[in-house]
């Protein structure tokens, strides 16, 4: 990097335009109640993260956005929890089992569970997310094949069951096996800059949220509504919507799943630490 | 004045031999002096006009995606990332405006999130289709500095 000697006039000018700098529109002071029961979008943040309160997307979306996720009958991505309600007890695979087969009602047996994911998998030595889990499952319990990324209703079976944790504050454990290994190397993608356009997760969603990056309304990118309902495509995986950020800075597409994007998972999923579950939540 | 044409002739004939853009300086050799880049990327002038569409164009500079401009006030959705550009050539010099679209880093901080529109200084994992190439090319640039030239107040 070639750096050039600064006039005082030009050090002024710039002191001067940093204080001008992002009007920020700020995140609305609401209180997000869905069916009758109250979400936490507002957080005191854990030790080391570098904001004092975590806050939700939803606090940063416009009125009629917002309104959409309060009633489960106006949210439209609840059409795709049913879907995943149905695959959740439909028998796939040489074993002859559905999910329900050996969790019975999910409202029972999944509740508040995705809330702690993603969890360590000593079997993988990783980081397994819900999909993951999903897969895991599919594989040793129902003789079926693994859901492609994003495939044969991968989505909405993980919004199902995240959704069965609706409310309750997320909350990793990074004392499991090399959980803190991997929160560490996703601190390290979050911070590295991509792209021709030369940008990191934290320039958007650290250094600006607040600010508009043309009609967006940057937000803290908090993870805790995934899959979430996007006005733009519908319902949309978590690892579709890192793919899509990384895409945007003009850099190669990381793999869904890979070790980078596990590790991101992880450590996003740290910053929204005491948000409710809002899956599935509605956004831009 | 023969021998001058002579030399014209071959100066043209072997740009064309190499690229329709040999003239332009090459992104890592832009100079910046204290009084950021001075000199044109091109020696062509720059055309305010294009400046202007390459400013708001979504698929070139985009620089209303961060930046509001008060000139522009007939387009939806001004940025609020940077600040607002109006009076923008009050502010700096045809050299800082060139150095500050050119490579922004090398003007403010590592920290300035502004992609160096004119520079091989790139993020990671660049996508195949854009590696080793600018953002804008050299008369971009200069289309751009001359539109932000005319944002007085």
């Amino acid at each position: 990097m070639k750096s050039m000697m600064m006039k005082s006039g030009l050090l002024a000018a710039a002191a001067v335009l940093a204080l001008t700098a992002g009007v920020s529109a700020d995140p609305v002071d609401e209180q997000l109640v869905i069916d009758g029961q109250e979400m936490i979008t507002r957080a005191k943040a854990p030790e080391g993260h570098p904001f004092d309160e975590v806050l939700s997307g939803w606090l940063y979306r416009e009125a009629e956005t917002r309104k959409l996720e309060e009633d489960s009958f106006d949210n439209p991505g609840m059409l795709s929890v049913e879907e995943g309600e149905e695959i959740w007890n439909t028998v796939e695979g040489t074993a002859g089992k559905s999910c329900a087969s050996c969790h019975d009602d999910a409202a029972d047996t999944m509740a508040g569970i995705a809330a702690n994911y993603p969890k360590w998998d000593p079997d993988a030595k990783r980081p397994i997310n819900i999909e993951l889990q999903i897969n895991k499952c599919r594989e040793e319990n129902m003789g079926a094949e693994p859901y492609a990324f994003d495939k044969s209703g991968q989505k909405e079976l993980t919004a199902y069951i995240k959704h069965q944790s609706l409310g309750d504050p997320v909350s990793v454990d990074l004392s499991q096996g090399e959980m803190q290994q991997w929160w560490e190397r996703g601190k390290d993608v979050y911070y590295t800059r991509t792209g021709q356009l030369n940008l990191s997760c934290a320039s958007c969603h650290e250094q600006n949220n607040g600010n508009y990056i043309r009609a967006d309304h940057l937000s803290q990118g908090q993870v805790n509504g995934f899959p979430t309902y996007r006005l733009k495509t519908g319902l949309t995986s978590l690892h579709n919507r890192f793919r899509g950020c990384v895409r945007d800075t003009r850099a190669e597409i990381p793999k869904a799943f890979s070790d980078d994007l596990m590790a991101l998972e992880t450590y996003v999923t740290w910053r929204g630490t005491g948000l409710s579950v809002e899956t599935p939540s509605v956004r831009q | 004045m023969r021998r001058w044409t002579t030399l014209a002739v071959a100066a043209s004939v072997s740009m064309l031999a190499t690229s329709a853009f040999a003239a332009d300086v090459p992104p890592k050799e832009v100079a910046f002096g204290d009084d950021g880049v001075t000199a044109s990327l091109t020696g062509t002038p720059g055309d305010p006009k294009h400046g202007a569409e390459v400013f708001k164009s979504r698929k070139l500079g985009n620089c209303l995606a961060c930046h509001a401009n008060e000139e522009m006030s007939g387009e939806l959705f001004h940025g609020t990332v940077g600040p607002a550009l109006d009076g923008v050539a009050d502010r700096y010099d045809e050299g800082y405006l060139r150095a500050i679209v050119v490579n922004a880093k090398a003007i403010f901080t590592e920290e300035t999130v502004m992609p160096g529109f004119y520079s091989l200084d790139l993020g990671a994992d660049v996508a195949e289709e854009f590696q080793g190439k600018t953002i804008l090319s050299a008369q971009d640039v200069e289309d751009v500095v001359a539109y932000l030239e005319t944002l007085k107040e």
